[in-house]
């Protein structure tokens, strides 16, 4: 940057080298209805805003600040409202410390929000140091049922959402069911599991090769027995593992998960078992349980309603599977005669898979990463 | 794991956690202007009228400019934000002429540089004897690299602000398109001419003049510049600073880390500060470089751009990170072209073994015929 000179009134150059300007940080943790907060505000605002080094001498001491902590609190929670459903929440202040940043000493401000149970939706409006210094920025970390995302308020932007509160039932299912649609068709890793297995389905193996089953009725009930197995498997273990009754290393699962996928997969090219794939279905769908479970643990379940959660999430997961299924039994019936179909989907399809699979195997055996 | 502490520690959920501290008397910050000082009782003074009168375009304006020189004085961007604050009334409609140029002023700095030149123009259209707002039109033009319209906004200032200030203007682009030697003479004297300058002027002009006999390499003449130019007044940031690139230049590291020793507020003069620490591998310069990283981080948190050059330089010299640097310098070019903006750039792309990605940068020297022998080099290297 350039220095400008500044005529006839005075002589100025800008900053050639600029200073950090000034921010808050505030750190959010939405627990069920109550809004935690850890709010780091710069002494030299507070200092500007409203006086704390009393003696005048330049030097900020804890006994100046601690004369001030009324003063702070009242002028800080004036301008952060956190509401629900437009009612502002009650917060009182917790606790006063102190901490460093890279730019100077911090007084650290520790309050709850609590709003009403019932709220559906909890926003906050910032407006610290606007009118004094528009530059000024609150930069968020806000945190929500294990998942962390950042924020910033400007006077552009001094009102922001922070989500949803936890408590209504209704609101509740729909998250949780929407979380488990959301993992089944994300995790690629359950798709082409249940994709190994149901590929098959159509088609009947007659003297060491693959015929096509004569009716849809048949290709259903297949279908139909596998799913089934391998929901209830892993309705079990997601159950017992969310209730915390069982816990297994997150590694070894994901590790296992892997590894079923590839088991699967090269049974259609390789049939061991060329009936009954729910044994294959169930006993791996069990480990299949534990990996759901950690997605659950991660979205962070609440306290209250935790067995509400954990169904939710489960229909959610059993919803996004059977969309699925719909989406493909009716075209793997169809093409279930052709060439296209039985050599090239099921095996070199299974083949792919099972590449697939071996390369998650071996990152999450080894905790690598071999493709970023 | 330390980025990853620093990136807690930046966005604020400490790793060293919040504290109570355990004596009273313990002092926790030192601000950088005592409150009883005179200076900011005058200015806590005007902010008091100010609220109760704040529609008073007399009052605010000169709330402003001081608020503007004091950001200058500290390189504190917050100083820019209360000079804001106290314009607040014409800020977003119906500004007059002065706060037009305020607005401009500050806007610069936070490197807005369209709308800067924007309400110069509308400023100058109004006032055309704006003596100020000429001298910030050719500043942000020259900074942009546009030395000729530069060279142009500073003509009317010889009849609005006498030969010093205009020859000054005029050297300043005319140094970087052809003239260095002309233009050095010109300017030396122009000042040794004018006997009466403010020390401000003086300081002003000594320290271009150190900067032009530095690009053409005679470093005992810059030396003696900058000598002069920190004795004429209280020497501000941004001299400190190139002093401090002449001094590492020179290799003069130890000389560096005793001049920038308190200087950890401003974030150009802490990296100058560690970049000397780092040759003496003295046992401070990993918590600057730290500091550094987290406030640049910070930076990029709430969507600031104004650090990259500075972000260019720690990446490359502190960080070793060459790839990244030359991104950061590439970003930088877009909106900012002074002889630091092309030296950061080549440095980087060399370092990164990409003397191709240079080619706007040796273009741009060729254009305009830079003279500069640290940038020669750096570009014969690159064009090797």
């Amino acid at each position: 940057m350039r220095r400008i000179l500044f005529l006839a009134l005075f002589l100025a150059s800008l900053p050639a080298a600029a200073h950090k300007p000034s921010d808050s940080y505030l750190a959010l943790r939405i627990d069920g209805s109550t809004v935690d907060v850890q709010w780091d505000i710069a002494l030299r605002d507070l200092e500007y805003a409203i006086g704390i080094d009393t003696d005048g001498d330049g030097a900020i001491t804890w006994a100046e600040l601690q004369a001030r902590h009324d003063a702070i609190s009242a002028y800080a929670l004036a301008r952060l409202t956190i509401s629900a459903d437009g009612e502002r929440c009650a917060s009182t202040a917790a606790g006063h410390q102190v901490d460093r940043h890279s730019d100077g000493t911090y007084a650290v401000l520790r309050f709850a929000a609590v709003c009403p149970k019932d709220a559906r939706s909890l926003t906050a409006t910032y407006a610290l140091f606007f009118e004094l210094d528009p530059l000024h920025r609150g930069l968020v970390r806000l945190e929500e049922r294990g998942a962390t995302r950042s924020l910033i308020f400007s006077p552009e932007q001094p009102t922001q959402p922070l989500g949803v509160a936890g408590s209504s039932p209704l609101r509740q299912i729909v998250e949780f069911s929407r979380e488990g649609v959301f993992h089944i068709w994300t995790g690629f890793d359950h798709v082409l599991f249940l994709l190994s297995l149901l590929l098959p389905a159509v088609l009947r193996r007659e003297a060491a090769r693959w015929v096509p089953v004569p009716g849809f009725r048949q290709a259903l009930c297949k279908t139909f027995v596998i799913v089934t197995a391998f929901t209830l498997a892993h309705s079990l273990t997601l159950t017992l593992a969310s209730l915390e009754l069982v816990a297994l290393p997150a590694r070894w699962v994901e590790s296992a998960i892997a590894a079923s996928v590839i088991a699967a997969a090269l049974n259609n090219v390789y049939p061991v078992l060329e009936r009954r794939l729910w044994m294959v279905a169930f006993p791996f769908g069990l480990i299949h349980g534990f990996g759901f479970a950690s997605v659950l643990r991660d979205l962070g379940l609440p306290r209250e309603g935790l067995v509400l959660a954990l169904a939710s999430f489960n229909l959610g997961v059993e919803a996004g599977q059977l969309a699925i299924v719909a989406a493909l039994m009716p075209l793997a019936f169809a093409i279930r005669q052709t060439w296209l179909y039985r050599r090239l989907t099921l095996s070199a399809g299974s083949l792919l898979i099972v590449a697939v699979a071996c390369v998650w195997l071996f990152e999450r055996a080894f905790e690598l990463r071999l493709f970023s | 794991m330390r980025i990853l502490s620093l990136v807690l520690l930046a966005a604020g959920t400490c790793v060293a956690a919040p504290f109570v501290p355990a004596d009273p008397k313990e002092v926790l910050e030192t601000l950088p202007v005592a409150s009883a000082d005179r200076f900011s009782r005058e200015l806590r003074q005007l902010r008091l009228e100010l609220a109760s009168d704040p529609r008073n375009l007399e009052l605010a304006t000169r709330a402003a400019r001081g608020y503007i020189q004091r950001a200058r004085a500290e390189a504190d961007p917050r100083y820019l934000g209360y000079a804001q604050a106290a314009l607040a009334p014409w800020w977003d409609a119906g500004a007059p002429a002065s706060v037009l140029v305020l607005r401009a002023t500050i806007r610069q700095s936070l490197h807005d540089f369209p709308n800067a030149l924007a309400d110069l123009s509308a400023a100058l259209k109004v006032e055309p004897r704006n003596a100020q707002g000429w001298l910030t039109r050719a500043t942000i033009q020259q900074v942009r690299g546009a030395f000729g319209e530069a060279m142009e906004s500073c003509r009317p200032l010889e009849r609005l602000a006498g030969e010093l200030v205009a020859t000054a203007c005029w050297a300043g682009g005319a140094s970087m398109s052809g003239q260095a030697e002309a233009s050095y003479e010109r300017l030396r004297d122009a000042l040794a001419r004018q006997r009466g300058a403010s020390p401000g002027v003086r300081q002003w002009v000594l320290t271009s003049l150190a900067e032009m006999a530095g690009r053409q390499g005679k470093s005992r003449l810059a030396e003696a510049h900058f000598k002069e130019a920190l004795a004429a007044a209280e020497p501000d940031a941004y001299l400190k600073g190139a002093y401090a690139d002449f001094l590492l230049d020179e290799g003069r590291d130890a000389e560096v880390a005793a001049l920038l020793k308190s200087e950890i507020r401003a974030d150009g003069l802490l990296l100058r500060l560690a970049l000397a620490e780092a040759v003496l591998k003295q046992p401070r310069a990993r918590e600057h470089a730290e500091a550094l990283e987290a406030r640049f981080y910070a930076s990029r948190l709430r969507g600031d751009s104004l650090h990259r050059r500075e972000e260019a330089r720690f990446t490359l010299h502190l960080l070793k990170r060459p790839h990244a640097a030359l991104r950061l310098a590439q970003e930088n070019w877009a909106v900012h072209r002074e002889p630091w903006d092309a030296r950061i750039y080549l440095e980087a792309a060399l370092a990164a073994r990409q003397p191709d990605a240079a080619r706007p940068v040796l273009d741009w020297l060729d254009e305009n015929r830079v003279e500069d022998v640290r940038l020669a080099s750096l570009a014969r290297d690159a064009a090797r």
